[in-house]
């Protein structure tokens, strides 16, 4: 035991150490355990529903729960399980690419408004303040609208009002770097602005980028949930959980079933990410990692 | 720099800012659309109904002119006629206005009251069941989508239950006040009509618990926190070892420490209600703005849609702008 303590391996002592703050936060481990889940469901969906999700079949419409239908038809006969099921990839591709395209767009704002300063980061720091004078899901309506409502739109449309916190942390994260001596160094030897930009800065921005990104997968759902409940985010028949809550509003007395089920969906993968966001930002805080 | 830089300095950035908030609306309203007229016509309109409709919208003038239009417009709050209700814009929304700004009010009062409760006990009675209680009532109040809680409460207490109205701000059969302020709660009461007061405050309870349940647990979880700071402390302990009663060590020492965090975090979440706001109006049928530009966006009524956002857009600056300054009088450090 003592002989291993001395060979120092900083990165796999770490790493047993998040693993370990991991375990012992209930919490995170029930949020991990939820996302897992979610995957899952969002992998082998084909798999696992047993109808089309799409196909209508009005002689079975408006049925209550049962063996056949776990959760239920809706007012077209559609499987609920199997649309909710199978809504589950809609949501995952929206949470994938509104993250990676406001990610990409925030990060080289940031990291640009850092790098050179002066004018330019005023001018760009004024454009993210004027994205952030709109409350995001009103801004992210209006695109929807004007772009016209559909699975693409709404990924456009939440990217364009969400880049702007990670902009503001790359930002942060570029002028802390920028005067390091490395950087000096490199630009001794000859290299150029966009070199040293991209190649020297940027990089270094990716991993809080990356945690925060985590940290709103849950709103991204919200969002996406809410342009479809409204009728401005993914239109039907494409199964998509706030337009299927939507669908049920005029059968709430009768048929509760069609409104609930997509709505617990929504919930427990939303209730998933915000305790592994919980858990990431504890286990980051180093006030917190003893 | 002395508090009138700095108010000046923050008005002078809000400007423009909402320079280029004007400048986004219309960039969303002009240039994204390909063709608006025929989208709001639909394909085969007759020729003459297009270019009566551009004419209105001023669709047949260059960009320039129109942005300029646009501009002049809005420094007078002249946004247009709505194309669905025919009314000018401004004056929609300053009848749809005062319901949302009601509903936020009724709101942001229930989560303060609720939330500082639920944080105060749960700082007190510290992992015991009613701080295990809170906690999932926070983490569900910012998981669940609002549009669901609040057809889920609809179903519960309207369809079956019967307790509380189904939505809507009044009874179908009931005259609305006399307009003063244009908020129900207070003309009625203003007019004496305490029947009509009575049904507006049942109508606005559940919409309003709907909608503040985000920041019910917000608040809730910075009372928490920051009681649990203000409880180690030493002079608490003073308290205590002076023989003060329970409750006034509680009340009147350790909450009024604690408030600081919770007062700011009430003026940021003020804004996070005009978003909730246009979820909740959908699900109660609650005739206020974010209803309008709903409905707006939904039948491309480009008058509406510009004056409706970038009204939403003002004010939300202007909560950001109070906050802004009342931090400032309470924490000289922030005016930098």
């Amino acid at each position: 035991m003592e002989k291993t303590a001395k060979v120092s391996r900083p990165f796999m002592d770490d790493l047993k150490h998040t693993a370990f703050l991991w375990r012992r936060s209930r919490l995170t481990m029930i949020g991990s355990v939820i996302i897992v889940i979610f995957l899952l469901i969002a992998a082998f969906a084909p798999l696992i529903a047993p109808y089309s999700p799409v196909e209508q079949n009005l002689s079975i419409k408006l049925q209550s729960p049962s063996w056949q239908h776990l959760f239920g038809t809706d007012q077209f006969g559609r499987d609920i399980f199997s649309r909710v099921i199978t809504g589950s990839r809609t949501a995952l591709w929206i949470i994938f690419l509104v993250s990676v395209i406001s990610g990409s767009i925030g990060i080289i704002i940031g990291v640009t408004a850092g790098y050179f300063g002066g004018i330019v980061d005023e001018v760009l720091m004024r454009i993210t303040d004027m994205f952030l004078a709109f409350p995001s899901l009103v801004l992210a309506m209006a695109f929807a609208a004007m772009l016209g409502p559909n699975l693409t739109n709404t990924i456009i449309a939440i990217s364009i009002v969400s880049w702007t916190t990670y902009a503001r942390l790359s930002r942060a994260e570029a002028i802390k770097v920028k005067s390091q001596p490395y950087i000096e160094a490199i630009r001794a030897a000859g290299g150029g602005n966009l070199r040293i930009m991209f190649l020297h800065v940027l990089p270094m921005c990716i991993s809080p980028v990356l945690v925060q990104l985590t940290l709103r997968m849950g709103t991204i759902i919200l969002t996406a949930a809410s342009l479809g409940f409204l009728g401005l985010g993914v239109q039907p028949p494409t199964p998509e959980w706030g337009a299927m809550v939507s669908d049920g509003r005029n059968f709430l007395i009768d048929q509760w079933w069609i409104s609930t089920f997509p709505g617990i969906f929504i919930a427990f993968v939303v209730l998933g990410f915000n305790l592994l966001g919980d858990g990431i930002r504890d286990m980051l805080d180093p006030r917190l990692r003893r | 720099m002395n508090f009138g830089q700095f108010l000046l300095r923050r008005l002078f950035l809000m400007i423009i800012v909402l320079f280029g908030v004007a400048c986004i609306v219309f960039f969303i309203a002009n240039i994204i659309p390909a063709d608006p007229v025929g989208a709001i016509l639909g394909g085969n309109a007759p020729p003459e109904a297009i270019n009566r409709l551009k004419a209105k919208l001023g669709y047949d003038q260059p960009l320039i002119i129109r942005f300029g239009n646009f501009i002049a417009g809005a420094l007078r709050g002249d946004f247009g006629v709505s194309l669905k209700t025919s009314n000018p814009v401004m004056k929609d929304i300053m009848n749809y206005f005062p319901a949302t700004m009601e509903l936020a009010i009724v709101a942001i009062i229930i989560s303060i009251f609720l939330g500082i409760t639920l944080g105060v006990l749960s700082a007190v009675h510290r992992n015991k069941a009613i701080d295990q209680f809170s906690r999932i009532f926070s983490i569900l109040g910012v998981s669940m989508p609002v549009f669901w809680i609040g057809l889920l409460l609809l179903l519960v207490f309207y369809f079956k239950l019967g307790w509380l109205p189904g939505g809507g701000r009044l009874g179908f059969f009931t005259y609305p006040p006399p307009r003063v302020t244009g908020m129900y709660l207070i003309d009625s009461a203003l007019a004496g009509q305490w029947d009509t007061f009575k049904e507006a405050l049942l109508h606005i309870l559940l919409p309003a618990f709907v909608l503040g349940y985000n920041a019910t647990a917000s608040i809730a979880r910075i009372t928490r926190a920051s009681m649990l700071d203000v409880l180690k402390q030493d002079f608490i302990r003073t308290a205590k070892s002076k023989g003060l009663k329970r409750n006034v060590v509680i009340y009147r020492h350790a909450l009024r420490n604690s408030m600081i965090p919770t007062i700011t975090i009430i003026g940021l979440v003020f804004g996070g209600l005009l978003e909730g706001a246009v979820l909740t109006e959908t699900v109660f049928s609650w005739p206020g703005l974010g209803r309008y530009i709903t409905t707006g966006m939904l039948f491309l009524d480009y008058p509406a849609v510009m004056g409706g956002t970038l009204y939403i857009a003002f004010i939300y600056s202007l909560a950001n702008l109070i906050v802004d300054i009342l931090y400032a009088l309470l924490d000289p450090r922030m005016r930098m």
